[in-house]
């Protein structure tokens, strides 16, 4: 699996904050923090992917075969993780996308901190990559 | 300042609050969602099935009389705790929500008609708003809503207005679960009576935190859940004046709420069995009275007068920090603090907070139509109960500031 190896490296990154919780979530503050500026206009309802309890929008653009992806989120926390998930998918043909397991989250214990309710949202994130990338291979 | 209320000794009695979370110790700030449990009630809930496990009322063996003997006076106590007539109004129930469920289903369904009003209020809880929705929908009810001050209080001129010949029934939440407002629910009732309407009490967030005495509330129907006065989840309580709830078909059919069944026909049991259809959740009643007792042991007056006193010190430090906007600020209110804070959202306020070992809810609180009026997508929200303490308090400002500085 081609992701593979990005997603062992976001281990090893979690890794290295020893399980501390606090220390976690300033990481994914800051990943957030390093999304490029998400356009104003692209900030619609269309892009919304409906999670829990924050917004996340997100858009692509798909050439040579490979999808990129921007996006954003009014929660600092759940916009780490779409960074996380678009630093994994980012540059990735559709097929790639779609046979990509994401294993990171378990391994990472990201599941513990950010528990199962808010998994949900994640999950819904995860799924619009998946859809992002299955109508692309349609279209494309 | 600080009153003789035992909390060291209560803190004991509830063993989950010892519990570290990150290291931290944990600071159970969420009570208004449910509250802890004392020992004495998860105690209760073993020794039930330990020892004399049984279902009620038909046995003719001695697990069968014990089990029934203190399944019903769970309903003794409760008549107390609330001031019932009798024992016939007092019906158990799933939780809160079950109970107007109940009432909306069996007392609007049966005894309203095409074009008749029902009035609730635009802080209610989803359970107070969607049951009536439901069965306005399906038997042409109109649904009107008592409007919301700034302050978080109802608007007694705007309910006054809303009231006509059509207005059969009232449904009012008595503690708001989002913004902690006590509203004036005895002069509500009699407003809401001189029009001739019914009204149904939404109680669920009062019982642990004050007296509630439905005689003198004067209300037909009140409803409550046991999770949030320290008993546990599973078990409710729908109080009904008995003239009413007689008259009132059953809203389930099975066991327990027959006299005799045929094919051709059934004749229903009298009150309050009517209502309790089916194997009821016999050990959650049973260790609901041990949660009656324990605050029957305290005294409500004394844990009001505590409970009063932490809010009033929470309230002080909150309004301290500039960034803190409060949603909720009524003279009459508990300790339930809705709030947000300018470029910091609340679901990662919750997530820092919950990394110190704080636990506070964060959200629509289950009051969507509330944050919709004060435009909010949510808030965070700390609910405080008897074994909370000025140290925890200050323990939880000092980390949101720190959190807010981020």
């Amino acid at each position: 699996m081609i992701t593979e190896q990005i997603q062992n490296e976001i281990i090893d990154n979690f890794n290295m904050l020893d399980d501390d919780i606090e220390m976690s979530l300033n990481y994914l503050m800051e990943l957030g923090e390093g999304l490029d500026p998400f356009d104003e206009e692209l900030r619609v309802d269309d892009n919304i992917i409906k999670g829990c309890q924050s917004k996340v929008w997100l858009t692509h653009t798909f050439s040579d075969d490979k999808l990129l992806f921007s996006g954003d989120s009014n929660t600092a926390i759940t916009k780490g993780l779409l960074s996380l998930l678009i630093t994994v998918f980012n540059n990735r043909t559709p097929k790639e996308i779609i046979e990509s397991k994401l294993f990171f989250i378990n391994e990472t214990g990201l599941c513990r901190f950010i528990g199962t309710q808010r998994s949900n949202g994640l999950e819904a994130m995860e799924n619009r990559f998946k859809v992002i990338a299955l109508n692309s291979l349609k279209n494309g | 300042m600080m009153s003789n209320f035992p909390i060291a000794e209560i803190r004991k009695d509830f063993p989950i609050l010892e519990t570290k979370i990150n290291k931290n110790t944990l600071v159970y700030f969420d009570n208004a969602a449910t509250t802890q449990k004392p020992l004495s009630v998860i105690d209760s809930l073993s020794n039930y099935y330990k020892n004399f496990n049984s279902n009620i009322h038909r046995g003719a063996h001695h697990l069968a009389e014990k089990a029934t003997e203190e399944f019903e006076s769970t309903r003794e106590i409760a008549k107390k705790f609330i001031n019932a007539a009798s024992n016939k109004e007092i019906i158990f129930t799933r939780g809160a929500t079950e109970g107007i469920n109940l009432v909306a289903s069996s007392y609007c369904k049966n005894f309203l008609e095409k074009g008749d009003e029902i009035i609730i209020s635009e802080m209610e809880h989803h359970s107070n708003i969607v049951p009536w929705q439901m069965v306005a929908k399906e038997n042409d009810l109109v649904i009107k809503t008592i409007k919301v001050t700034e302050k978080g209080e109802l608007d007694i001129e705007n309910f006054k207005s809303l009231l006509n010949e059509k207005t059969k029934f009232v449904s009012v939440v008595y503690i708001s679960n989002t913004l902690g407002t006590v509203n004036p629910v005895k002069e509500l009732v009699k407003i809401s009576k001189e029009a001739g309407a019914k009204v149904m009490v939404d109680g669920a967030q009062a019982t642990s935190h004050k007296n509630v005495d439905v005689s003198d509330i004067n209300c037909d129907f009140f409803v409550f859940s046991a999770h949030k006065m320290y008993g546990p989840t599973g078990v409710g309580i729908l109080y009904g004046k008995e003239e009413i709830l007689d008259k009132m078909p059953p809203y389930m059919g099975g066991g327990e709420m027959i006299k005799d069944v045929s094919f051709d026909d059934t004749t229903y049991n009298t009150l309050p069995y009517k209502f309790e259809a089916g194997t009821p959740n016999i050990g959650d009643v049973i260790g609901f009275k041990k949660a009656i007792e324990y605050l029957n042991h305290l005294g409500r007056e004394n844990i009001y007068k505590y409970e009063t006193e932490i809010r009033d010190h929470a309230w002080r430090e909150l309004k301290k920090i500039d960034r803190i906007k409060l949603v909720g600020t009524s003279e009459n209110k508990i300790g339930i603090f809705s709030f947000y804070v300018e470029g910091f959202h609340f679901y990662d306020l919750g997530l820092f907070l919950d990394a110190k070992g704080i636990a506070i809810r964060t959200g629509h609180h289950c009051t969507q139509p509330l944050m919709d009026k004060m435009n909010l997508d949510g808030t965070a929200r700390v609910s405080l109960a008897m074994y909370n303490t000025y140290e925890e308090i200050d323990y939880f400002i000092d980390e949101l500031k720190k959190i807010i500085s981020k």
